[in-house]
């Protein structure tokens, strides 16, 4: 499902200009990382896509609908959104009713439920948590459950604002791997991070933001290489692009097999 | 000489059944610079709790051997007594903000006030501790208008305003951007450079390699060892722990199987990593040089 956003911009109540026109189009299953320092528009960006907030001018359409045209609880077939904090989205006593909240309230019929949250589960390594109360969990494992409770609305697009913040290095990989599953259905993901290496090593497009605007879009090795453009949005390359740059490689790398594969060939 | 002193302690939350620390020895001295690493679940809080006194004090639980700072011991001593033995710093600034209070120089004299600093020297007090923390053009501001490394560094500039013996931060970037990161480790040097002694819980690792004298790696509520940070980050015990490793490590790691990584220690940082692959003696490098000639 596309999305496509045309001269979108919002101003806060306040008067604050977040977005000041930006134009963008994801196609069906891409995998969009969205980087930048606070306050640069990502989270506004993003809560345009399924309507908690609604464009100043400009316009978003998810595939056909135009989101001024459709309730957040419509959109919410389309679009799924996993909070930076799962505490501000859980609710329910038990692992397995929080995980079936979702479809079950965008109607599905039970069978259709029940699929759709074992599927989830499974993907978040929590079927042997499904009764388990999700306060009594520690942190991590709760990020993996508020994941499972959108995963399970089976959406077309999911959206991650801040998927790893908080997180050991045990469950980042868990993350990575639900992202990659999804991508193996289709979906689209797109992630709002601050952890460039996550990043790096897990979107193929990177859009960089600042003041409300796109300061660069495209392929991640050409977003991560622009090491000047970042800097004016904060951002540090990946370690080993870094490192790359500073053995004077003259390709952009951006995982270990890529590091590796410049060194073998001494890509110097 | 050791300022922090854990004798065997053994530690059990209320109502579980497994210990979330065990057999814990730690001496730290005073001065030094430590920083313990560990996956989620390690004991890493419990222990800074344990430093601070919340255990057992707030958490209840039962608790066997000695925690002892600067020859006080813990058990024998009140909540209120330890925070002047003790500073924690949390991984989330919104938790230690007291929300009682309208400026970031109230907030930081809050603390003051309560242990009955008189009113000069609790302003000069908290003076120094701004300037000392790089947050004195915030003194007027709210504490809820700031940014998340303002806020925590304005919970560590609260911390320090106390002068307690020992800092103890448990994740303070966790929950920060790049900026903030910069910003609290920042404050974090300038505490590292006045000789505080200081026990840092971080995930970050390549901050940690430029910062501490020491590193305690933690697993399931145990100390899997210590050393100098290149001695525990490399080491081959925290692979498939869920230990964060730097990304500097696993690729010279890999490289050293290829024959593409020369030295025996592994490298931590940037600079240790660009250091060691620049010794590959590298056949298109010498190429160039030759068709340069």
């Amino acid at each position: 499902m596309r999305i496509e956003i045309r001269d979108l911009q919002f101003s806060y109540p306040t008067g604050v200009q977040a977005l000041r026109g930006i134009s963008l189009m994801i196609e069906s299953g891409d995998q969009v990382a969205i980087v930048g320092q606070n306050g640069a528009g990502k989270t506004t960006l993003v809560k345009h896509l399924n309507g908690l907030l609604q464009p100043t001018a400009g316009y978003v359409r998810i595939g056909d609908w135009d989101t001024k045209e459709h309730s957040v609880a419509k959109l919410a077939r389309r679009v799924g959104y996993v909070f930076q904090n799962p505490d501000e989205q859980l609710f329910s006593k038990t692992v397995g009713v929080e995980v079936a909240f979702g479809p079950r309230n965008l109607g599905y019929p039970s069978e259709q439920v029940q699929r759709l949250v074992n599927d989830a589960l499974g993907m978040s390594d929590l079927s042997d948590k499904t009764e388990a109360n999700p306060y009594d969990l520690s942190a991590t494992w709760r990020k993996m459950v508020a994941l499972a409770s959108v995963i399970a609305m089976d959406t077309d697009i999911v959206i991650l604002d801040e998927p790893t913040t908080g997180q050991d290095a045990a469950n980042v990989a868990r993350i990575a791997h639900v992202i990659q599953l999804l991508q193996k259905q289709g979906k689209t993901v797109i992630a709002i991070t601050h952890d460039i290496d996550f990043c790096a090593e897990n979107f193929e497009r990177v859009i960089a933001m600042s003041q409300g605007q796109i300061l660069l879009d495209g392929q991640a090795n050409e977003v991560l290489g622009r090491e000047e453009i970042l800097a004016t949005t904060y951002v540090d390359p990946p370690q080993l692009t870094r490192l790359g740059k500073r053995l004077g490689f003259k390709t952009t790398v951006r995982n270990q097999e890529e590091f590796l594969a410049a060194l073998k060939n001494d890509d110097s | 000489m050791a300022i922090v002193n854990l004798q065997n302690v053994t530690y059990k939350y209320p109502l579980t059944d497994s210990p979330a620390l065990q057999n814990i020895n730690l001496q730290v001295n005073e001065g030094e610079f430590v920083a313990i690493v560990g996956p989620n679940g390690a004991g890493k809080s419990t222990l800074c709790y344990t430093l601070a006194g919340f255990v057992p004090h707030f958490f209840k639980g039962e608790i066997t051997g000695a925690v002892e700072v600067a020859g006080n011991e813990s058990s024998k001593s009140t909540l209120h007594e330890w925070v002047l033995n003790v500073g924690l710093a949390f991984q989330n600034p919104f938790n230690q903000i007291s929300g009682a209070k309208y400026t970031v120089f109230e907030e930081i004299a809050f603390g003051l006030e309560n242990i009955g600093v008189p009113r000069d020297k609790m302003k000069q007090r908290v003076e120094d501790a701004m300037q000392l923390t790089g947050i004195s053009e915030l003194a007027e501001r709210s504490p809820y208008s700031l940014s998340g490394g303002q806020q925590q560094r304005v919970a560590l500039t609260s911390i320090l305003v106390m002068q307690p013996k020992v800092l103890v931060l448990d994740e303070p970037t966790s929950q920060m951007d790049p900026i903030g990161t910069r910003e609290v480790f920042g404050v974090i040097r300038t505490m590292a450079e006045k000789g505080m002694t200081v026990v840092l819980v971080e995930h970050k690792v390549e901050w940690i390699a430029n910062f501490a004298d020491r590193v305690i790696a933690l697993h399931d509520g145990q100390i899997l060892m210590e050393g100098t940070p290149q001695e525990v980050l490399t080491s081959d015990r925290l692979i498939d722990k869920a230990f964060g490793i730097s990304r500097y490590t696993s690729v010279a790691r890999k490289a050293k199987e290829l024959g593409l990584w020369k030295k025996n220690e592994l490298p931590v940082t940037l600079e240790e990593a660009a250091q060691g692959f620049a010794l590959n003696p590298t056949p298109l490098r010498e190429k160039k040089a030759h068709h340069e000639n």
